[in-house]
């Protein structure tokens, strides 16, 4: 993936604000914007956007991924030929992979070159939030406190299709207060997966827990990651699991929308029974 | 307890998640072999290996009738006889005619996923012949009749206490868990096999087409034994486990073994280039090559040639979270772990047949990187499921749901609307249970089979910036 380099440092950005932090996790998407505006760079949100299309594209549905990724490139495409924003950023690994990577990918495939190009041209300016801090505004710190402990999580797409790492990490490590411990076996997927989560709920959920054990024995409090759908999946099982660890997204953490403490904020809820509930049960 | 590898996909999910023994012993070993692969990956300049190889396997392909050509004009003037077979049947009939056609009574094995492919044993038995699996992985499970579960590992899911049970059982062992006395104990009645068998049939890890030679590595030596003590010796090959030259043998060889076991170098390389010479003091006296296709140049034409990359060395089902939870068995096909989502659909018939395979994955990409070939799994995977939707083998509620999503979301206005429904409905039902949705109707209780599911935002990011623009626009 080629990523365009800015003579200039950027003044606007398209804020890709993702359906699920939109509709679940406001508060990550107030935080990235918040983040951005702090470090003098101006958000414009396209109240058009809806969804990127990832959910059908995992299916195996083309055509509806198709259907709306055209709709995402009519919306973000011109803001950025027309010059009106330098570059798109999401607080999303997923999502910022399937507009930068898989887009392009299924126009080729349905011979839309035109198409294509756009969304190549708009990948080379899409940035996932932290890559966007650290890697064009060469933030190494936001300058956020928090005390206590807590891992880091790094989630698929964002570690293996995007290649980013080192980014997150850095900002974590730059959160005045907060002592960052190793997550043993980190980088195995949580479990999410899209559709495997129901499809596959059995496997997905032992992978959940697998991660849940990994987490309680790191001695977090918190497990810091970059994107809500595996922070949804990960909750999920803690919350139902009976740990009080809790996973929280970087916005968050670097925007202090947690308080002062992790501490306080995790109480432990009541254990639930261990057997998996069903629809009927 | 164990998989029943006839049940359906979803039974055989449910028996191996619910053996807490198979999820331990398979995450222990295939931790074990991944470190392996890294520290020898990592003793090389391995990022430059991995390309090297996949270089040279991609130009095998693209010149792929050309090589095999060539394979089989070498192997012929080495005096070994070729046989094609474009199919199981086949590729059965071949073998079987050859053991009766030499009254071989008995047949010794060393491990092959590719006689594995074909059901080779059964139809031997099935002339009455008796087989006997060398490698100690497979004779385990063979005196268990259960088939391997991992491509170089194949009893990974069985712990010492079973092996010791099987042995006990099966051989009259005395009761022991030192794995030493059992290993002597199958090594003693493997060396009487291989004295009496009158054929020995081995797969091939590469075959070098500028000589016309089986190459197979083993770590007990048995791969040479097959291969050079009966009169009669029989290497069944996937038409695409060609390399060019021996030079490129040696790559290979050494992406394999550092890749498989994380060794340099596995303790045997056995290679045949023909039957005894005359003059020579040992060696079979007949060396069959069976070429099988069985659905790999239909893998090819359909789109998933990048899977024919494959060495078969088995770090992407080490480097699998999946795999790590369910094994070898619950795959179903001869093929596990992420390559066998990918092949065991692309060989068949229909990908259809084997529908659940491209959806069991989270698609984490952990595979990819573990591949000494860079295969890019993830994507095969992708593209079986869209497929899968092709050929009209996907749910049709799933299609409906997927297609609704798709409308739905095309329009703001309906999403914005959805949203508040959402909001509303998750958190007065979040309400009455506590704060959190413990239970939802099909198909989304398969999420609150295993997980809380927090309510949806009361406000929006949109409200909240909608809001904020006003505000803003009033000072």
């Amino acid at each position: 993936m080629h990523k365009a380099t800015f003579e200039q440092r950027p003044k606007r950005v398209a804020l890709f604000v993702t359906c699920m932090v939109d509709m679940l996790y406001p508060g990550v998407g107030i935080a990235s914007c918040e983040l951005l505006e702090k470090n003098d760079i101006e958000v414009i949100f396209p109240e058009e956007q809806t969804c990127c299309g990832q959910p059908a594209f995992n299916a195996g549905y083309r055509d509806e991924a198709r259907k709306l990724a055209r709709r995402f490139l009519a919306i973000f495409g011109p803001l950025v030929e027309n010059g009106e924003v330098d570059a798109v950023v999401a607080p999303s690994g997923s999502c910022a992979t399937m507009t930068s990577h898989f887009f392009e990918q299924i126009f080729l495939e349905s011979q839309e070159t035109e198409l294509a190009h756009q969304a190549e041209r708009l990948a080379s300016v899409t940035f996932e939030l932290t890559e966007f801090l650290v890697d064009v505004l060469g933030l190494s710190s936001t300058g956020a406190q928090l005390q206590g402990k807590a891992t880091y999580h790094p989630c698929c797409h964002l570690y293996r299709e995007l290649g980013v790492d080192e980014q997150p990490r850095q900002l974590l490590d730059g959160v005045e207060g907060l002592e960052v411990v190793d997550l043993p076996h980190a980088d195995d997927c949580c479990g999410f997966g899209g559709l495997f989560a129901i499809k596959n709920s059995g496997i997905s959920a032992a992978m959940g827990r697998a991660k849940a054990r990994n987490a309680e024995q790191s001695g977090a409090d918190a497990i810091v990651l970059c994107d809500v759908s595996c922070m949804t999946h990960i909750n999920g099982i803690l919350s139902r699991e009976g740990v009080a660890c809790r996973a929280h997204h970087i916005a968050e953490v670097l925007n202090e929308h947690l308080g002062s403490t992790l501490r306080q904020q995790s109480q432990p809820e009541p254990a639930q029974a261990d057997h998996p509930r069903r629809w009927g049960d | 307890m164990q998989v029943n590898i006839h049940a359906p996909y979803k039974d055989r999910v449910k028996q191996a998640l619910n053996d807490p023994n198979l999820r331990v012993a398979v995450s222990n070993a295939t931790d074990r072999m991944t470190n392996a692969r890294l520290d020898a990956m990592g003793a090389v300049e391995g990022e430059q290996l991995r390309s090297q190889v996949r270089k040279m396997k991609e130009h095998v392909l693209s010149n792929w009738p050309d090589y095999l050509e060539q394979l089989e004009t070498n192997l012929t003037r080495n005096g070994c006889t070729v046989h094609w077979a474009e199919g199981i049947d086949d590729a059965q009939a071949i073998v079987r005619d050859i053991a009766l056609q030499n009254s071989a009574d008995l047949v010794v094995k060393a491990k092959s996923m590719a006689t594995e492919e074909i059901h080779l044993n059964h139809a031997l038995e099935d002339a009455g012949l008796r087989v006997v699996e060398t490698d100690l992985g497979e004779y385990i499970i063979q005196l268990a009749d259960e088939p391997p579960s991992h491509i170089v590992a194949p009893v990974i899911h069985k712990r010492l206490e079973e092996i010791a049970e099987v042995f006990q059982n099966k051989l009259d062992m005395p009761p022991t868990r030192e794995p030493t006395k059992m290993t002597s104990l199958a090594r003693a009645r493997l060396r009487q096999e291989f004295f009496a068998a009158g054929m020995g049939v081995s797969g091939c890890n590469f075959a070098i087409a500028e000589t016309g030679t089986i190459c197979i590595v083993t770590n007990e030596g048995n791969g040479r034994m097959v291969s050079s003590m009966p009169p009669v010796y029989v290497a069944v090959m996937g038409i695409e486990k060609l390399v060019p030259t021996v030079e490129d043998a040696y790559l290979q060889l050494q992406a394999l073994c550092r890749s498989a076991t994380g060794q340099k170098l596995t303790v045997y390389c056995s290679m045949t280039s023909g039957p005894r010479q005359e003059g020579d003091v040992d060696g079979p006296e007949q060396v069959h090559v069976v070429l099988l296709d069985n659905g790999r140049s239909r893998m090819l034409a359909r789109g998933y040639g990048e899977a024919l990359l494959c060495i078969r060395c088995g770090a992407c089902l080490n480097a699998c979270p999946v795999y790590q939870e369910i094994g070898g068995h619950a795959y179903g096909g001869t093929y596990n772990g992420p390559i066998g989502a990918v092949i065991t659909p692309a060989l068949a018939p229909e990908i259809g047949q084997f529908k659940d395979l491209p959806h069991a994955t989270s698609l984490c990409g952990a595979c990819r990187e573990a591949c000494p070939v860079k295969i890019d799994l993830p994507r095969l995977l992708l593209d079986l499921r869209s497929d899968l939707v092709q050929e009209g083998a996907a749910p049709k509620s799933e299609a409906w749901g997927i297609k609704s999503y798709a409308s739905l979301m095309s329009s703001r206005r309906t999403y914005e609307n959805l949203g508040k429904m959402a909001s509303i409905g998750s958190n007065l039902y979040a309400g009455m249970s506590g704060g959190n949705i413990k239970l939802m109707p099909p198909p989304l209780n398969g999420w609150t089979a295993y997980r809380d599911f927090a309510p949806f935002a009361k406000k929006s990011f949109r409200q909240w910036w909608r809001q904020r623009k006003k505000l803003q626009g009033q000072t």
